[in-house]
């Protein structure tokens, strides 16, 4: 049985016929459309190296059925800059070396994009920590992590301010 | 110059953006196979029936192999030729590959590999420690016993004694991208393997037996590691032969990747422990004679357990002057996976059963627990003592721990935070506070003395560019940053000009593993001795052509100097390529001063020691057993650090890590000998919301007195062991409960301290 999607990912309309129904958005991505950056680590929704963001929300790609997202927007982490030019997250977490191995490292980042965009920690480390706490990072590079997440959320109001006025 | 600089890791921007390639995100031909091990479902007895068919009768499945299928060597172990790729008809533990399929992709290979009908005898599987110690099941012969002075004589003259036990969990490595391998088949029957290790000698020396050729049919290539740990020195064997013998029968490019849960219950841990010791001492807290029994759980092949375990030995003594000492250690065989490297190597299960016995007689003796292991420290270097041998025999020549924990306290402020702890415990009744410093004093070289060799490959080309090999390969230390500062120091250039190729055993042969921590200390020893080559032959013909004393030619700043003359690197290049000197170099170096005889247990097995101190404080509920720590201060001693960043990431990492150790991360097997925590859901391993909120680390900022890399330290394992002070916080937090010594055993998890609690006192 194929059932056919259109969504969108990293901003190009894509129409995909799903041999097997039961894919995951994290095989479809790795293994259909060669967007590998997107990491799988556990592959049952507890490492979060998964980490995408589907219509700006957060989810563990491993657990989102492909056939779900008929109509949706995918952004990983191929598609988070603008040409050469960093997203405010990416440039925090390579000016606080918020890494060591980079297993984890685009599942942090398009978590951090999410939990921003949630805006319930703002630039409070403790929220942060707890917000972040769903990707683990095995290097426990978590100091540079939560000071990137800090960062960002602090250039990104800044220039959210900067834009409105 | 570029060392002792806090630059960023090498590969950062790939990593941001995504680009940043594992074995698994490697694009393959479109023909390429898949690779999944068919299980055992029990720990041990032999296999009476195996019937495949309706897993080569599955869909995708290209081939099915077992034990009988393969040409050659049927062995992937590291050490002793005991490790069969296919099982021959015995079953030693619950997991291990009985046969292999390969399929036209990865979900048909797993599927498929589910569907064997396997008959077995079964057997009762041997699984714990005292099952092993009553079955005498065991590595070698009979313990291995180091001795130094008469400890049973000096105990029994000692005006106290006291004895315990400490027993320990084991540890999944968890390294967030799982054991992969691909293999391409080449001509003439040559293969070429990528492969996720930190041993890529050791994947060619494996794939060479298995495909009966020699090691230079094989080559290994190794970008980088999702994390490594230990969990990648011989683990990655297995996927590697595997892939190399299908590609080479079926003439395929294969590839094979462990999932998560096939990965927790193949692969070898950290080796679980028991330690019992009885301590003779003094009314002051010296010790005068010490008795330990280690009995280390080893798994079912030997692996890398000889050197774990001696490492363990090698580290009862911690920090502190033993005039007598006896250690004795059990390598014990059982039907379980096989133990293998992790970060520290024994060393941590030694650490923490003297850390132990400090905490025992400091709790004995109603002292403070920093003042008697500063009473049995090692005396400070270069002052005249009778005695600052450890118990195999090394002097301990260059032990500062007596003035980091000075310092530490100090910035600390343990005093008080002591003194507040106490009045907070005498205040409340159900939230306890614990607080506890403890030192490391780790040792740094292989105790395998001829693996402490390393070689590079340096090219400059005509452009100026360099580009760089080494053995070592990257896991997210920070290694390839770390050496091409080196590089980029030796030549005075910027470091954009320099470029680390992946490791290629094309490039460096007979490399060690990048394990012992000791990847920059070999490896950047080895590139500066590649660099300094070029450079003298550099020097040396620009001095020529300006007449010159070559000792003149100075390379700083991008450029070179002779003489009058100022040319770019580049511009110095391009001229010696002119004027045909050889600009491409090998290095090489050997660890030196080192020698070591295993079976006496005497030498100096160690170049030089490491040193760090930590202080850690927790709360505990102790009606639930919940438990934080709510601040840690470091220092630790890397020497003169070639790049601060990276080292303070090590220690940070390296805690947290420990402390995991030592607290959530809990491996249960059941009665079977089945492995119930193989996966995140029933692992617990740190999350960012575990880290300490309060987490102070600095570095002890003084140049090793042995002649190392720009007088560096090695940083990968040794604050790994700074996490024992978590568990120690946590005894103290229970022991306040009460009046009696809470004895923890670890991992202390939350429901190991409700039990602890209730037995120091009636909550």
């Amino acid at each position: 049985m194929s059932l056919s999607i259109s969504l969108s990912i990293n901003g190009a309309a894509r129409d995909i016929v799903l041999d097997d129904v039961r894919v995951t958005l994290l095989d479809l991505l790795r293994e259909r459309l060669a967007l590998p950056g997107t990491k799988k680590g556990c592959d049952r929704g507890q490492c979060g190296a998964c980490t995408v963001l589907v219509n700006g929300q957060r989810v563990n790609s491993c657990l989102t059925l492909a056939a779900t997202l008929d109509g949706a927007t995918v952004t990983t982490i191929e598609g988070l800059a603008q040409g050469d030019r960093l997203h405010p997250v990416q440039q925090a977490f390579l000016e606080h070396d918020g890494f060591q191995c980079g297993y984890c490292t685009p599942g942090q980042i398009m978590s951090a994009v999410g939990l921003i965009a949630e805006g319930h920690a703002g630039d409070d480390a403790d929220r942060i920590r707890e917000g972040m706490s769903g990707n683990l990072c095995r290097c426990s590079a978590y100091r540079g992590i939560t000071e990137a997440v800090q960062d960002a959320t602090r250039r990104m109001t800044a220039q959210a301010a900067e834009d409105a006025a | 110059m570029s060392v002792a600089r806090p630059l960023p890791h090498d590969a950062a921007p790939l990593h941001v953006s995504g680009k940043a390639r594992y074995v698994d995100d490697q694009p393959m031909p479109a023909d390429t196979l898949h690779l999944a091990f068919g299980l055992s479902t029990i720990a041990k007895g032999r296999i009476t029936a195996m019937d495949l068919a309706r897993v080569r009768a599955a869909p995708g499945v290209v081939a099915v192999l077992t034990a009988d299928d393969l040409p050659f060597a049927n062995d992937v172990s590291p050490s002793a030729h005991d490790e069969p790729l296919l099982s021959d008809g015995t079953v030693h533990y619950l997991g291990q590959a009985l046969f292999l399929v390969a399929a036209t992709s990865h979900l048909a290979a797993r599927k498929a590999a589910r569907l064997g009908d396997i008959t077995y005898e079964e057997e009762t599987p041997i699984l714990t420690i005292d099952q092993a110690m009553e079955a005498g099941s065991r590595f070698e012969d009979g313990p291995v016993i180091w001795s130094k002075g008469d400890a049973p004589a000096a105990i029994a003259k000692a005006a106290r004694t006291l004895s315990g036990v400490l027993e320990m969990g084991g540890q999944e490595h968890f390294y967030l991208e799982g054991q992969a391998a691909l293999a391409l088949p080449a001509e003439n029957g040559d293969v070429t393997v990528i492969s996720s290790t930190q041993h890529p000698t050791e994947i060619q020396h494996k794939v060479a037996e298995a495909i009966g050729k020699p090691m230079h049919a094989v080559r290994v290539e190794s970008r980088r590691m999702g994390g490594g740990f230990g969990g990648k020195e011989s683990q990655g064997n297995a996927l590697a032969v595997s892939c190399a013998v299908v590609a080479l029968a079926t003439g395929r490019p294969c590839k094979m990747r462990y999932d998560r849960d096939d990965d927790m219950t193949i692969t070898g841990k950290r080796h679980d422990a028991r330690i019992d010791y009885t301590v003779g001492f003094d009314d002051d807290g010296r010790i005068q004679g010490i008795e330990f029994v280690q009995m280390i759980r080893c798994g079912w092949s030997m692996d890398l357990s000889l050197p774990v375990a001696d490492r363990a030995m090698l580290h009862a003594d911690n920090a502190y002057l033993l005039p007598n000492a006896r250690i004795e250690s059990h390598r014990l065989k059982t039907n379980t996976q096989s133990a293998t490297a992790y970060r520290g190597f024994g060393g941590p299960q030694g650490m923490i059963g003297m850390e132990r016995v400090m905490d025992h007689i400091a709790h004995a003796l109603q002292m403070d627990p920093v003042e008697v292991r500063k009473r049995n420290y090692y005396a400070p270097a270069d002052t005249a003592v009778p005695d600052r041998t450890t118990p195999y025999g090394q002097e301990v020549e260059d032990f500062i721990l007596h003035e980091m924990t000075d310092a530490l306290l100090e910035t600390s402020d343990y005093s008080a935070r002591k003194q507040a702890v106490a009045e907070w415990n005498a205040q409340n009744r159900f939230v306890k506070k614990g607080i506890a410093f403890a030192p490391v004093k780790f040792g740094i070289s292989f105790t395998l003395t001829h693996l402490n060799q390393a070689g590079a490959l340096v090219h400059v080309y005509q452009d100026g560019s360099v580009q760089l090999n080494h053995g070592g390969t990257e896991m997210g230390q920070g290694l390839n940053q770390k050496v091409a500062q080196v590089a980029a120091s030796r030549f005075g250039i910027a470091m954009d000009h320099v470029r680390i190729t992946a490791t290629d055993t094309g490039k460096v042969p007979n490399t060690s593993a990048t394990a012992a921590s000791s990847g920059s200390d070999l490896n950047g020893m080895a590139v500066k001795v590649a660099c300094d080559t070029i450079r003298d032959r550099m020097a040396g013909y620009l001095a020529e052509t300006h007449q010159a004393d070559p000792a003149t030619v100075v390379f700083a700043d991008d450029t070179v100097t002779v003489g009058a003359a100022t040319y770019s690197f580049a511009e110095a290049a391009a001229l010696c390529y002119h004027g045909r000197v050889p600009l491409s170099s090998t290095g090489f170096y050997k660890t030196p001063k080192i020698e070591w005889d295993r079976v006496k247990g005497q030498g100096r097995p160690f170049y030089y020691f490491a040193y760090g101190a930590a202080v850690t404080e927790v709360a505990v509920d102790v009606l639930t057993g919940e438990n934080r720590i709510l601040r840690t201060d470091i220092l630790h001693d890397a020497g003169t650090s070639l790049n601060p960043a990276l080292d303070i990431g090590q220690v940070e990492g390296a805690y947290v890590q420990g402390a995991g150790w030592l607290t959530t991360e809990e491996l249960v097997w059941d009665a079977r000998g089945a492995l119930r925590t193989h996966a995140p859901s029933t692992y617990k391993i740190p999350a960012c919301s575990d880290r300490p909120p309060v987490f102070n680390v600095a570095l002890w900022d003084a140049p090793n007195r042995e002649d190392t890399i720009y007088r560096s330290k090695a940083v990968g394992e040794p604050p790994f062991m700074l996490g024992i002070s978590a568990f120690l916080a946590l005894g103290d937090a229970v022991a306040s409960c009460g009046t009696d010594y809470p004895s923890l055993d670890a991992p202390a998890t939350a429901e190991r301290i409700w039990h602890a609690v209730r037995r120091v006192a009636d909550v």
